[in-house]
């Protein structure tokens, strides 16, 4: 006789359908029977030391590779542990679905033993959200969940399932379709828009190209590249579009925004055309709304309607994907005689742009004698591999300096918490991108405050023998909270001093990880070369940085981007 | 300005708290809201009545498309529409009294659904304006208690030419 499987054995196998090959999670009662079921299933699972480190790793794991990250957790604390993780994901539109475990249907709401209503919790941070009531909406509500966050402006999907739909008896039967009426995301571009869009920047005499993170969520990169040299334009791209342009392309100009390069702000403030893509105009890239980029007409492509005119107004939107819009635009450009004299009458804007980018470049004043500057060990790290990594950051100081000071050719190899800046975020990130890409070389950059967030993942990555390497940059404070407070705050140091915390190094060994240490310049290199021979297990480097260095330049909030704080 | 939004929702559980979460959580007014079944009971209509500038209204309809669970949205406020409300309201009466308030009743072609030996509750139904006036011309008299409906709205069909 034919034994019937469970709800879930059924769901597991449904996951497999899907294509997933790794879920992170952490076992409790309400999932005890996925646990059962686990144990003799094919499916990758991870397991996690809390159930934050979860969500990051699988939203590493998905910016890693673009397929989504899966987790799955019991029902109260539990599930309330993933909410940092669930709203980091959906500010950085991050395919996950998260699988939360919850009562018996029959005791909800009854206040009863680890429960919490997670579906309302988490209902302003996902895209959309489930409770599984019955065992026979549980294979379709998987399918439109996987569905939902992956396509149109992904995000997290979160689906509670009640231990009694667990273990219901059930049948395997995935379904291949999906179809939600009011659910149709619109990727095609408007021709006519997309026409009228391409004849302004034609028209243009300073145009720059605004990439985003939607350059990297629609595979565009490629197109942006294409698109961008054709027609011989300056880009720039925000914190979450680094790597969507090459970092070392001669036309690129580096982040904009409160911490983007002198260059990059000066053309955003001087161009004719901003031709904004997969962007959003957050606040932390246009400083005072009502002075950015005072002379452009703004072309907005973005697959989010919401995104346009949000912020700022635009003049010529375009609402699709923008992998699709880039390659009608591309097909507009015109015949060598007519691009010829388009790309001739951008050569004066190039001048300014030269002039600029010649006035102020990205620096640091390195002490060879003195303490270790920070930018100084991301640039270390860059020279170690080439640029062949993929790195993840903290938030703070450690973060801007990743991203001034490593250089990213590729999407995908630039991961960090950019809508919400989660502390926190980087580590178990590097562990899920390394799962992801077992062959990658995976750097996270820490800062000494963030780190310490979600620390007990060494555990996690001893465990699965995982190489990632963690270099700290250990200033002993709160470094941008400390640079607030030296500007804007009289120097009043309130609580960001956090000199008292562990030696990293016997931590790194108490865990069964590999600890080393720098104190001066010159023992940079060393520390990165020895790291980077290790092959079996997490490596954290705890480089003693200089504590008064501060980010630069800085457009201080509420300034517009041209009101720069320069070294 | 004020703005008559109707959505065209799935009605599955917890989508009106998805709705009135979307306006508390970006900041945007609820003055009032009414929900019930359509034809299609797997379909809920509910009718908003909010405010805001253009930009503001530009992104309720959005965000509100945006919604998985939202069908349509159609904002009736450049559109000849009808718009109703119901209001009962319990008004205290006395042998001086009943006549007028029965006469104020019938211009305004309310009903009284309720007697007692103080009181008259009368039924109206009209748009915002008119409850505001028999409101108005009933509360001299002593208003006990009023209970008013959100708004629903529907668009008026196309003239012939
Ligand atoms: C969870 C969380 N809490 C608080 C903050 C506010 N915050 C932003 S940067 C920062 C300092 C981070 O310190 P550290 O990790 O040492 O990085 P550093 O700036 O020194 O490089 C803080 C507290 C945050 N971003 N996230
Ligand atoms: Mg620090």
């Amino acid at each position: 006789m034919e034994t019937r499987k469970n709800g879930a054995e059924v769901f597991l196998e449904c996951l497999l359908k899907e294509g997933v090959d790794t879920i992170f999670g952490f076992p409790g009662g309400a999932v005890l029977p996925v646990y059962d079921a686990l144990y003799d299933s094919k499916l990758n699972h991870i397991l996690v030391r809390h159930e934050q480190g979860a969500v990051h790793m699988a939203d590493g794991y998905a910016r890693a590779t673009g397929r989504p990250g899966v987790v799955v957790v019991t029902s109260g604390p539990g599930a309330t542990n993933t909410v940092t993780g669930i709203a980091t994901a959906y500010m950085d539109s991050v395919p996950l679905v998260v699988f939360t475990g919850q009562v018996p249907t029959a005791l909800i709401g009854n206040d009863a033993f680890q429960e919490a209503d997670i579906v309302g919790i988490t209902r302003p941070c996902t895209k959309h959200n489930y409770l599984v009531k019955d065992i026979k909406d549980l294979q379709r509500i998987i399918k439109e969940a996987f569905y939902i966050a992956t396509t149109g402006r992904p995000g997290p999907v979160l689906v509670d399932i009640p231990k009694d739909v667990f273990t219901a008896p059930c049948e395997l039967k995935y379904p291949d379709k999906v179809h939600i009426e009011s659910y149709q995301p619109n990727y095609k571009g408007h021709p006519g828009q997309i026409k009228k869009a391409m004849d302004f920047i034609l028209s243009a005499k300073r145009p720059v190209v605004y990439a985003g993170g939607g350059v990297i969520l629609s595979n565009a990169a490629e197109e942006l590249k294409n698109f961008t040299t054709k027609l011989n334009l300056p880009a720039t791209t925000t914190l979450m579009g680094l790597g969507s342009f090459p970092g070392t392309h001669p036309l690129f100009m580096g982040m904009l925004g409160m911490h983007g390069t002198y260059c990059a702000n000066m053309a955003v403030m001087n161009t004719d055309c901003l031709i904004a893509i997969g962007a959003r105009f957050d606040d932390r890239v246009t400083g005072k709304i009502d002075e950015f980029a005072p002379y452009a007409g703004i072309v907005h492509v973005d697959i989010d309607p919401t995104s346009i005119s949000k912020n700022v107004r635009v003049d010529i939107p375009i609402v699709g994907d923008v992998r699709d819009v880039l390659k009608d635009m591309i097909r507009l450009i015109p015949a060598q005689k007519e691009l010829k004299a388009y790309k001739d009458g951008l050569k004066d804007w190039h001048n300014q742009l030269k002039g600029w980018n010649d006035t102020h470049q990205l620096s640091y004043k390195f002490e060879p004698k003195g303490k270790i500057k920070p930018q100084y060990v991301v640039e270390k790290l860059y020279e170690a591999t080439g640029g062949d990594a993929i790195v993840t950051t903290e938030v703070g100081q450690n973060q801007m300096w990743a991203a001034q000071f490593f250089k990213y050719d590729r999407p995908r190899t630039f991961i960090t918490s950019g809508g919400l800046g989660t502390m926190g975020f980087g580590f178990p990130a590097a562990i899920g991108a390394q799962i992801a890409c077992p062959e990658a070389t995976v750097i996270g950059i820490a800062g000494d405050g963030s780190f310490q967030m979600n620390i007990q993942e060494l555990a996690t990555a001893v465990q699965y023998k995982l190489p990632v390497k963690i270099a700290i940059l250990n200033n002993m404070v709160l470094g941008m909270v400390r640079q607030w407070q030296e500007f804007f705050y009289n120097k009043r140091y309130s609580h960001t001093c956090v000199s008292v915390a562990p030696d990293f190094v016997k931590l790194a060994e108490a865990y069964g990880a590999v600890g080393l240490r720098a104190k001066t310049p010159a023992e940079v290199e060393g520390v990165i070369k020895e790291a980077m021979a290790v092959k079996d297990r997490p490596v954290i480097m705890d480089f003693r940085v200089d504590p008064a260095e501060c980010v630069y330049p800085m457009v201080p909030a509420g300034q517009p981007l041209n009101k720069m704080l320069l070294v | 300005m004020r703005h008559t939004i109707s959505v065209l929702v799935i009605n599955e559980f917890g989508v009106l708290s998805r709705i009135s979460g979307l306006f508390s959580g970006r900041g945007f007014n609820i003055e009032s809201l009414s929900v019930a079944e359509t034809l299609d009971p797997k379909i809920s209509r509910m009718t908003i009545v909010t405010s805001g500038d253009d930009k503001v209204l530009e992104q309720i309809n959005k965000q509100l498309n945006k919604l998985v669970n939202v069908i349509k949205v159609y904002d009736f406020t450049d559109e000849e529409h009808i718009e109703r409300e119901l209001a009962l309201i319990k008004v205290t009466c006395n042998a001086d009294s009943r006549a007028e308030i029965l006469s104020i009743v019938d211009i305004f072609r309310a009903k009284v659904v309720d007697v007692s030996p103080r009181s008259y509750t009368v039924e109206i139904t009209g748009d915002e304006e008119k409850i505001r006036a028999i409101t108005e011309l009933l509360r001299p008299f002593g208003i006990k208690e009023i209970v008013r409906t959100g708004r629903i709205a529907m668009a008026r069909s196309p003239k012939q030419k």
